[in-house]
């Protein structure tokens, strides 16, 4: 019945490629980190720079939705006042697990310039914070690079660890 | 010609030491009412109500008034004398120095292109007549007076604090409020969304922005002295090979000399 000879030893051959789920699920969740569009402050309007058709952040899988019950990452983008801190956290809790954040910009890292009485100082006083990004306001490129160091750190982690206890900061 | 007047020039960079760090805002002098296009307006206010004291100052008038008039003496600047325009308004902060706040309303005529100032001063714990009914951009205004300083309006349509959440506690623009904020603002945060039982697990604010801990060194490197990342602070330093000066800008790369450095 065959009309090829099929050498399937050969490298190229056998239709079979090998890897681990952790390598599988990972490529799948760094190519399509979805963000939750959080601006707050300047630092949004490189933000969405970075997903315009210049620096095209489509072409990393990471596209904004509007929605946390879609997203995987927050980037917060601007100055945290104390009247929204609440609001963040409750964000924070209704995005799906895995989640993560990026702290875009010197406002979110630390408060930044605002060193008064209605800024929180830093993001991660109230959510966990995985990529602190410096700059006032960081460029898109920037925000690039913190993106591809979240997919970096993704690649490191593992699907059957157990299941830690929740960090609330 | 003229000559420059001399300045001695020994110290010159150092004046600015010696000199005021604040600029004092210089007084601005005040003219007589009588005999400018604001004559009529005060003539006919005087008429109805107890004027303190009435001034032009930079081309405008400035009334001072009693507290108790402030919503009669605007609505008739705005029926009678045509200041059809509330441009602005709020309170400045002078519990320090005579224990009162003063209310100012900024008034301005488009017809005929001219601005008042009224003014009023209450004591702390005071209550001041809404003038909402008159003007109606005093609905805010008259929030953001009541958030910042505390000040109650009577008979405001809406009164509630409309910049600061509404659990805050304390007035911000009052001189006696800390730029930092008070200890329930400083927590305000932590208290709100975990409670207050984790202010110790999440800790202070740092708002010291050149802060360096020496204990710390997982979080702090010191300079000229560094350690390996969380070691005991006063162990061996790491050494730092000199910089050669005379190396090429560009090096070929080479894969035998170079050196694996672990990451942290």
């Amino acid at each position: 019945m065959a009309q090829h000879q099929v050498n399937y030893g050969a490298s190229g051959g056998l239709p079979v490629a090998l890897t681990t789920v952790d390598k599988l699920v990972n490529w799948g969740r760094t190519n399509s980190l979805w963000v939750l569009t959080y601006g707050l402050a300047c630092c949004a309007i490189e933000m969405m720079a970075s997903g315009a058709s210049r620096y095209d952040f489509d072409r990393f899988g990471v596209i904004f939705r509007a929605s946390p019950r879609q997203s995987d990452v927050m980037i917060v983008a601007g100055t945290l006042t104390k009247k929204h801190a609440e609001f963040i956290r409750r964000l924070y809790d209704q995005m799906a697990e895995p989640k993560w954040v990026i702290s875009m910009g010197s406002c979110a890292n630390t408060g930044g310039m605002f060193n008064t009485y209605a800024t929180v100082q830093g993001v991660d006083r109230v959510i966990p914070v995985d990529i602190y990004l410096p700059g006032c306001a960081p460029r898109p490129e920037t925000l690039q690079y913190a993106v591809m160091l979240l997919q970096k750190k993704i690649r490191k982690q593992t699907i059957f660890q157990k299941q830690k206890p929740k960090r609330l900061v | 010609m003229m000559m420059r007047p001399y300045r001695p020039k020994a110290n010159v960079q150092k004046r600015a030491y010696y000199n005021d760090r604040f600029w004092v805002a210089p007084r601005i002098p005040e003219e007589p009412v009588e005999g400018s296009p604001f004559e009529e307006d005060l003539l006919s206010l005087k008429r109805k109500f107890s004027i303190e004291k009435a001034y032009i100052q930079r081309g405008q008038m400035v009334v001072i008034i009693n507290p108790e008039d402030n919503k009669e003496v605007l609505r008739h600047l705005k029926e009678e004398r045509g200041y059809d325009v509330l441009s602005e308004m709020s309170a400045i902060d002078y519990l320090e120095r005579d224990g009162t706040f003063e209310i100012f309303y900024q008034l301005l005529s488009l017809e005929r292109s001219q601005r008042v100032r009224v003014k009023c001063r209450i004591k702390e714990g005071e209550a001041i007549e809404s003038v909402e009914p008159i003007f109606r951009s005093a609905d805010w205004s008259e929030r953001e007076m009541f958030d910042m300083f505390g000040i109650k309006v009577n008979n405001h349509p809406n009164l509630k604090r409309i910049l600061m959440p509404d659990d805050w506690v304390g007035y911000p623009l009052r001189k006696s409020y800390p730029l930092q904020g008070d200890e329930a603002a400083q927590w305000y945060e932590v208290d709100k969304i975990f409670g207050k039982e984790y202010r110790e697990i999440i800790g202070p604010e740092q708002r010291d922005p050149a802060y360096v801990n020496p204990e710390d060194t997982c979080n702090f490197a010191r300079i000229k002295h560094e350690v390996p990342r969380c070691a005991d602070p006063e162990s061996e330093p790491i050494k730092i090979e000199k910089f050669n000066d005379d190396a090429p800008l560009v090096e070929t790369f080479d894969l035998k000399e170079a050196k694996i450095v672990n990451r942290r």
